[in-house]
């Protein structure tokens, strides 16, 4: 999957990796984030 | 959320990127996002949105960040993350195929 060009919806975890995190990485590889979640189960 | 995004943007160039900490919640977030949600309370229940799904982990994605992000928001979850058996949960997804 190339992720440059793509729409991309994050589903970033708390315990795990969290959506801001995500997004700096794919905007990175030449996609656009157009939902950005951070899910916390606390 | 994601079925407003998926109506905003059409499936076309989509793909959904997760960040769950172990296998069973990646597993469980990619079966709702390909096939729908399995507990059928949310409101995905009955919606196969068919998206691509995968783990920002995955070498297949995570090969195509800038090596100084992914040093700086990756490098500590390749210690703590068990990849193999979250790409193995979602390849079970992804190989069942169209719902």
């Amino acid at each position: 999957m190339q992720l440059k060009g793509k729409k991309v919806i994050i589903i970033g975890e708390r315990d795990g990796i969290q959506g801001p995190a995500i997004e700096a990485c794919v905007r990175s590889a030449g996609a656009e984030p157009v939902l950005v979640q951070t899910q916390c189960f606390v | 959320m994601v079925r407003k995004a998926v109506d905003e943007f059409g499936k076309a160039d989509l793909v959904a990127i997760l960040g769950s900490p172990d296998a069973d919640s990646a597993e469980l977030y990619a079966e709702t996002l390909v096939h729908g949600d399995p507990s059928w309370l949310g409101p995905l229940a009955g919606v196969a949105l068919d998206l691509p799904v995968y783990h920002i982990m995955e070498p297949e994605i995570k090969d195509q960040i800038d090596p100084a992000l992914r040093k700086e928001h990756l490098e500590l979850f390749e210690i703590a993350l068990d990849v193999d058996k979250i790409e193995e949960g979602l390849n079970r997804v992804r190989g069942r195929g169209r719902a």
